[in-house]
């Protein structure tokens, strides 16, 4: 078998397993210790209640996210030697930082957080939600700054037949990577705040613990509108900057061939990769790619012809990804306007609270295709333009991936259908009795 | 700082991530092993578990900060050891996935068909760990079969006898190390009997240990730095004062002492490996010239000084705030803690 495709087939199943629990931690302790922060300062008993009873949630998310965290760790080494080798001084040095700015800080401090409720006072401890919710976003920089440089490398020279760095501010500062951390944490709130509202809308549709929920819901509701709208801005600029520096990307997402100007973009479209032209293209408004591209409805646009035919990523599912995920952000931002008119009458709405339930998987959906988007639509480099992924494997057998895959299937989906399993059976409980 | 010398700091970095990690999961590991044998109901594991359960997670980020580092500081180290070791690498990894979530789930659903599943994956997920890193450790001190063409070898073949000797001494060192924490954090029955198997378990451990020092005399090159340079000598004399430190102090029924002494003997016992493999970090048996070491896989020297800068800021402050930590969770548990909603 071949050890680069069952690599690259690990390695996606891993990271994006990651992510089904990464976002919900980086949105999720912002929520909790805002209404820790709420129970501190007013005393009121729902802050309290509310803290406990998303903080559990949290916590069991947070079990799995940090477990999956730690295979990726080592994979690089262990799939990706070739690019382990060829990146390490630049790609290692960001995840050893980290390592030791971030994870530390969040891992003791949550430890702390969990039993410490009777040693610390109550401001201190909520104090300490804030650490672990700001440690998640700064390892979350860090590693965003990691895949900001695979997919647009600065700051380094080839040296010694590796890239050696050259510049450690350009690699901090890399606008790729910068672009991506905004769009990806705000994309993490997205996806919490219309989890503690889907959370909410089903207690509410059986009007149960009606205060809480609604609080909880309201708080979420400002947090999703708002970054809802953030998301989506970003994701435009993210368009614009990735036309600049990964033009065949760029091609895919919109299934663009021929280089022309007022480029056009397709509503629906069905590539025919063989042919190299689109089977169907329905809707399509000229300028509008340009637009999107460049700012500018004249702007020429290089069509995937131009490229090499083995320099271009999969069109199908680079094209398809970036449409759901646009499709999806547009839809939330309708979602949490149209819930800002009813969030005084939310239990008068059961329309808009049975959507929102139902809505709660919509996020994840947009989230992993984002980076379906991004990884997919890099191929076929693992570095952008210095280094392919079919040169960076690792030179080992492809039975031992095969059998690792394998064991990595069984127990992800063992470990996935327990954390959600637990995190519905606590949803459903409700809060512990609030007023003691 | 010159090249060579930032090198050999960063080989002692390394060597000192890994003793960390030893020193402060190793107790968490032993708990683990211990559980089925010491736990005798559901509440005293549960004590067990909590014994640990504040510190667990930043314990394990010492493990991700020593790959981070190696990748970081030895690129071609990190490719070369973790593609080799490719299959007990994994197993390690998938047993502390297990390890980490039995934890959190345990205590989720009130069943005890439930709790006894996790109870034995806490079991599976600490004990096999604490022996591959004894297999993988004593193999890399013993060399490796590796040329031009990369490494020669599979699972099998590190499972030779020094290799398991190095597994039993990881496990034995972890236990009694586990033994003497738990003794700190509970009272009562449970506290006499994790005293008395950290007495009984102690023989074990030296037994092993002096069998181990002998081993590695006919099995590795390990004493070769120590016989140029005798007066570094004193770093295994330290590790043998240690252990018998544990022994006194154990007699002396004072858990925290001799736990302190069973983390000075895991420190020193490291040391006494990583000095002796100096500058190797992942030598060849077949020929020295495909050795990888400290000097030949490192990093640029930008990216060396990049990343001291780092560790001398950040690391001091990490074993700061986890002084914090361990100094509010070193009491006594009581069955009022468990009852406490956030309680495992
Ligand atoms: C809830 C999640 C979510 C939502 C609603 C959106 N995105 Fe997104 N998107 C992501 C979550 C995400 C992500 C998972 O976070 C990605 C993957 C890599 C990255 O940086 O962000 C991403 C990548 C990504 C990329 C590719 C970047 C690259 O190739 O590296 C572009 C161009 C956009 N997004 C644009 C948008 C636009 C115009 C949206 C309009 C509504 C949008 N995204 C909504
Ligand atoms: C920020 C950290 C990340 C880094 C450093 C990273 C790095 C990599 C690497 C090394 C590969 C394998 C080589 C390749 O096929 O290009 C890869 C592929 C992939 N990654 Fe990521 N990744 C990151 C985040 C993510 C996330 C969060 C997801 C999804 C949720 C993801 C989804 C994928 C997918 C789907 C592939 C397969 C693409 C393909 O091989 O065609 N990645 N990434
Ligand atoms: C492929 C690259 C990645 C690697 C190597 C990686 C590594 C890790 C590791 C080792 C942990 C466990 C830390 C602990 O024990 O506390 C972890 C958790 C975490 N990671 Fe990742 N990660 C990757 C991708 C990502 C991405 C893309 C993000 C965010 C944008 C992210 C954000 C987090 C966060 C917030 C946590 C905290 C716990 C949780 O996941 O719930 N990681 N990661």
């Amino acid at each position: 078998m071949d050890v680069v495709f069952l690599s690259r087939l690990q390695f996606a199943a891993a990271t994006m397993f990651h992510f089904l629990f990464v976002p919900l931690t980086l949105g999720l302790s912002v929520m909790v210790a805002y209404m820790e922060t709420m129970y501190a300062r007013t005393g009121d008993e729902t802050y309290l209640s509310m803290t406990k009873f998303w903080g559990k949630l949290f916590l069991i998310n947070f079990a799995v996210g940090v477990v999956t965290g730690i295979t990726l760790e080592f994979q690089f080494g262990t799939n990706w030697s070739r690019y382990s080798e060829f990146v390490g001084d630049i790609f290692g040095s960001l995840l050893a930082i980290e390592a030791s700015t971030s994870f530390f800080l969040e891992s003791t401090l949550l430890g702390v957080w969990i039993f410490g409720w009777k040693k610390l006072s109550r401001k201190a401890h909520a104090a300490i939600m804030w650490l672990v919710a700001f440690a998640g976003t700064l390892s979350s920089i860090w590693i965003l700054m990691a895949n900001g440089w695979m997919q647009h490398p600065v700051g380094y020279v080839i040296r010694n037949g590796r890239a050696e760095l050259e510049s450690f501010l350009a690699v901090i500062t890399n606008k790729f990577g910068v672009l991506e951390f905004l769009h990806t944490v705000s994309g993490a709130y997205v996806l919490s705040a219309f989890f503690v509202m889907g959370i909410s809308a089903w207690h509410l549709l059986k009007k149960q613990h009606i205060d809480f929920f609604t609080r909880s819901f309201k708080i979420a509701l400002v947090f999703g509108l708002a970054s809802s709208l953030f998301v989506a801005a970003i994701g435009d600029t993210h368009g614009v900057h990735v036309a600049q520096v990964q033009p065949a990307k760029l091609a895919a997402m919109e299934s663009h061939w021929e280089t022309t100007t007022r480029a056009p973009l397709h509503l629906i479209a069905i590539p025919d990769e063989k042919n190299e032209r689109n089977l169907i293209e329905i809707g399509s408004i000229p300028g509008i790619l340009s637009f999107l591209g460049y700012h500018d409805f004249n702007a020429e646009v290089k069509g995937l012809r131009d490229f090499p035919a083995d320099e271009r990523p999969p069109v199908l599912i680079t094209f398809i990804s970036f449409r759901v995920m646009v499709g999806l952000g547009t839809l939330f931002i309708l979602l949490t306007i149209y819930g800002m008119f009813q969030r005084n009458r939310l239990i008068d709405s059961p329309n808009y609270l049975k959507i929102m339930l139902f809505s709660i998987p919509l996020p994840y959906i947009a989230i992993e295709l984002g980076w379906v988007l991004a990884e997919v639509g890099r191929q076929p480099w693992i570095v952008y333009g210095l280094m392919r992924t079919s040169d960076a494997a690792s030179p080992i057998a492809g039975s031992q991936v095969l059998v690792s895959l394998i064991g990595f299937i069984l127990v992800y989906s063992m470990l996935g259908a327990l954390g959600f399993y637990l995190i519905i059976v606590n949803a459903k409980k409700g809060p512990a009795l609030a007023v003691k | 700082m010159e090249y060579n010398v930032l090198q050999s700091t960063w080989f002692f970095i390394w060597g000192l991530l890994w003793a960390v990690f030893f020193m402060t999961d190793g107790f968490d590991m032993g708990i683990g092993t211990l559980l089925p044998f010491l736990g005798k109901d559901d509440t005293d594991r549960r004590m067990m578990i909590n014994s640990i359960g504040p510190l667990w997670d930043g314990n394990e980020v010492w493990l991700i900060t020593a790959g981070g580092v190696t990748f970081a500081a030895f690129p071609k180290v990190y490719a070369v050891m973790f593609s080799s070791l490719y299959t007990p690498l994994l197993l390690i990894l998938f047993a502390l996935i297990i390890r980490g979530v039995s934890f959190e789930f345990r205590g989720k659903v009130e069943s005890p068909v439930w709790k006894k599943f996790w109870d034995a994956c806490i079991f599976i997920g600490s004990t096999t760990p604490a022996i591959l890193f004894g297999v993988a450790f004593a193999n890399i001190f013993q060399g490796l079969p590796m040329d031009q063409a990369g490494y020669h070898g599979d699972l099998f073949y590190l499972l030779n006898p020094y290799g398991i000797l190095g597994g039993l001494l990881f496990l034995m060192l972890f236990l009694v190390h586990g033994a003497l924490w738990l003794s700190i954090r509970v009272s009562g029955p449970l506290h006499e009997r994790s005293m008395s198997a950290g007495g009984k378990l102690w023989f074990g451990l030296l037994g092993v240990a002096v069998v181990f020092l002998i081993a590695s005399w006919f099995s590795t090159p390990l004493y070769n730095n120590y016989l140029s340079q005798p007066l570094l000598f004193a770093v295994p004399l330290v590790c043998v004062l240690s252990l018998v430190g544990v022994k006194f102090f154990l007699i002396k029924k004072n858990a925290l002492k001799a736990w302190l002494a069973s983390c000075l003997t895991i420190v020193s016992a490291t040391f006494f490996c990583i000095i002796g493999l100096f500058p190797n970090m992942f030598p060849s048996n077949l020929d020295a010239a495909y050795s990888l070491t400290a000097h030949n896989s490192s990093a640029s020297q930008l990216t060396l000084s990049i990343m001291l800068v780092v560790v001398v800021i950040f690391i001091p402050m990490v074993i700061g705030y986890q002084l914090w930590a361990y100094h509010m969770f070193m009491d006594k548990l009581s069955i009022h803690d468990l009852a406490e909603e956030e309680a495992y």
